[in-house]
């Protein structure tokens, strides 16, 4: 702790800077308007707290370290440019996992190297409460890093989506849990690489296990989750190393994570905790099996077109199926010939639309549908009633009027759009085999006022696209 | 700065988080991720310690692996954020 009190009040008021940066690129993002300028103040920020370290430590390695940088930074911009908005799930997964290994590297560079931390006592011990710290830094990393690397592989499709469940998975983790908490404990006791290694070992093997069982719809929690992760160990290790920006960063990223996978469970009606256990979308068959031979009626795109242009509203609704088919740009299209001829279109978003929090408004926002036709659940749910028209694009679930009537449902209670209240449902879907994610039947494929478009969403599209045209 | 300090700007700043975030617009929650996680990866500064420190050649290098992961997520999370927010940016634009 020498280190840490002599360090001179500027470093310690350039941190706080660096901190007070980042609040304030989170509060930017309070509307789109001052969006940018929260970002730019974000870099700001992350320039001050880099500039600040490097100024104030003896740096044997100046060229090994800009190089770092530079490699790391070009891949990170390439990658920012080159990417599809489709693919914005798979890829904050993926930057998750870089931050929880930065994290576990950092940390095991901290515990070989304990001085150049200041973080040790006279004797050459890691002290105590530091001990802890580091341990809990790097075991959180660990844990960040292997968990979004199944994420990643789930919402790439690499790996199934489906729920994989391991026999005593709930005895398994809890105790796994249990060694890392104990090891951390003996750490400040023993400070042998046993213990710390095994410590690690341990806490990737619990991220892997805590992913595993999780299903596809529940992505959106399981993304928002690892971003609070990534935050509490960037809060460890400034607690190991006493910089105020990586705490006021970590409480941040840490409260905006818990709070995203709040609002994603409260948008399933699910507790977090049965999140958390997994296994949900595992079971489906049974019910949906002979709901496939129940009556529908199905539309052309030209009897899709003839509907729209007698509306005097359309309400679109678009789910994951829209970003599969990256049918976002033809579907803007769509509402602008439907605009032209008088008809009011608006757009309704479920939070737990897509695969992970605001995916549909970015991928609107990337067609360039304008924001203020773009509504939220609670604000649009009661304009169904009025409307002619419900068109829905890849969405299934979060239209189930089951979720408000079907107590056996396994989606009972969870808030769903009233699509079900237009006058007619237009409701696009590859075919009638196959179930939404939770892997339940969806009651208003069979319903009177609705048409079922089967094909895929993108050609589907532009076929009425033609025909209104 | 002792522990109690710490530990009082990480609970005032786990405040401070809790209303920043409900104020966030949900409209912006992909953004949102995408900044928090640019900005998490400020454990660069543990890296650099370590990366810098002469001593430990493992630690050394530890350090710069971590340098250049979390160079990967700061320059990419702030682009791609950049990027994300410039297309709301355009219809409000458009729409003057």
């Amino acid at each position: 702790m020498h280190e840490a009190s002599a360090t001179p009040a500027w470093v310690l008021i350039a941190y706080l800077i660096a901190g007070i940066c980042f609040i304030l690129a989170l509060r930017g993002l309070s509307s789109p308007a001052t969006s940018q300028r929260g970002n730019r103040l974000g870099m700001i920020g992350m320039a001050i707290a880099v500039a600040t370290t490097l100024a104030i430590h003896e740096i044997a390695s100046l060229p090994e370290i800009l190089a770092a940088i530079a490699i790391g930074g070009a891949i990170g911009l390439v990658t920012a440019r080159r990417i599809q908005m489709t693919a914005m799930p798979q890829l904050v997964a993926a930057f998750h996992s870089l931050v929880g290994m930065a994290a576990v590297l950092g940390g095991a560079a901290a515990y070989l190297n304990p001085e150049a931390f200041g973080i040790v006592d006279a004797a050459g011990a890691i002290l105590p409460v530091s001990a802890v710290e580091l341990g809990l830094g790097v075991a959180i990393g660990a844990i960040t890093f292997s968990g979004s690397v199944i994420a990643f592989l789930k919402l790439n499709g690499n790996m199934s989506g489906a729920p994989i469940l391991l026999p005593l998975r709930h005895v398994i983790n809890l105790g796994t849990l249990a060694a890392i908490v104990g090891l951390i404990a003996y750490f400040t006791f023993d400070q042998s690489p046993w213990v710390f290694f095994t410590a690690m070992a341990l806490a990737f093997a619990i991220g892997f296990l805590l992913i595993i069982p999780i299903g596809g719809a529940d992505m959106p929690v399981v993304v928002s989750m690892l971003n609070s992760y990534s935050g509490w160990a960037a809060a460890a290790m400034g607690f190991t190393l006493h910089n105020s920006a990586m705490i006021i960063t970590g409480a941040l990223v840490g409260s905006s994570g818990a709070i995203l996978s709040y609002i994603m469970c409260r948008a399933m009606n699910r507790s977090f905790i049965s999140v958390i256990a997994g296994g949900f979308g595992a079971v489906s068959g049974g019910p949906a099996a002979e709901a496939i031979d129940r009556p529908y009626k199905r539309g052309s795109a030209e009897d899709a077109a003839f509907l729209m242009q007698q509306a005097d509203s359309v309400i679109i609704v678009p789910g994951y199926g829209m970003a599969v088919a990256q049918a976002q740009h033809t579907l803007r299209e769509m509402g602008d010939m439907l605009k032209k001829q008088g008809i009011r279109v608006k757009y309704a978003i479920h939070p737990v639309a897509g695969r992970m929090p605001g995916h549909m408004n970015v991928l609107l926002a990337e067609a360039n549908v304008p924001y203020d036709e773009v509504f939220e659940l609670e604000d649009i749910n009661s304009d169904f009633a009025q409307a002619d028209v419900a068109f829905v694009i890849g969405a299934n679930d979060v239209t189930n009027p089951a979720a408000k009537t079907d107590k056996t449902s396994p989606i009972y209670g969870m808030p769903v759009l009233d699509v079900e209240k237009a006058r007619t449902v237009l409701f696009i879907k590859r075919s009638m085999g196959g179930a939404g994610y939770a892997g339940v039947d969806n009651e208003l494929f069979y319903r009177d006022n609705t048409m079922m478009l089967l094909s895929d969403a993108k050609k589907m599209v532009e076929e009425i696209v033609k025909a209104l045209g | 700065m002792d522990f109690i300090s710490i530990l009082s700007i990480f609970v005032l700043a786990c405040f401070v988080g809790y209303y920043v975030v409900w104020s966030v617009t949900p409209a912006l929650h992909t953004p949102l991720m995408a900044v928090t996680n640019a900005i998490s990866s400020v454990i660069i500064v543990g890296a650099l310690i370590a990366a810098a420190a002469g001593g430990s050649a493992t630690s050394k290098w530890l350090g710069l692996v971590a340098v250049a992961l979390a160079s990967v997520n700061i320059f990419g999370g702030f682009a791609v954020t950049a990027r994300m927010l410039a297309m709301y940016e355009k219809k409000e634009r458009s729409d003057a």
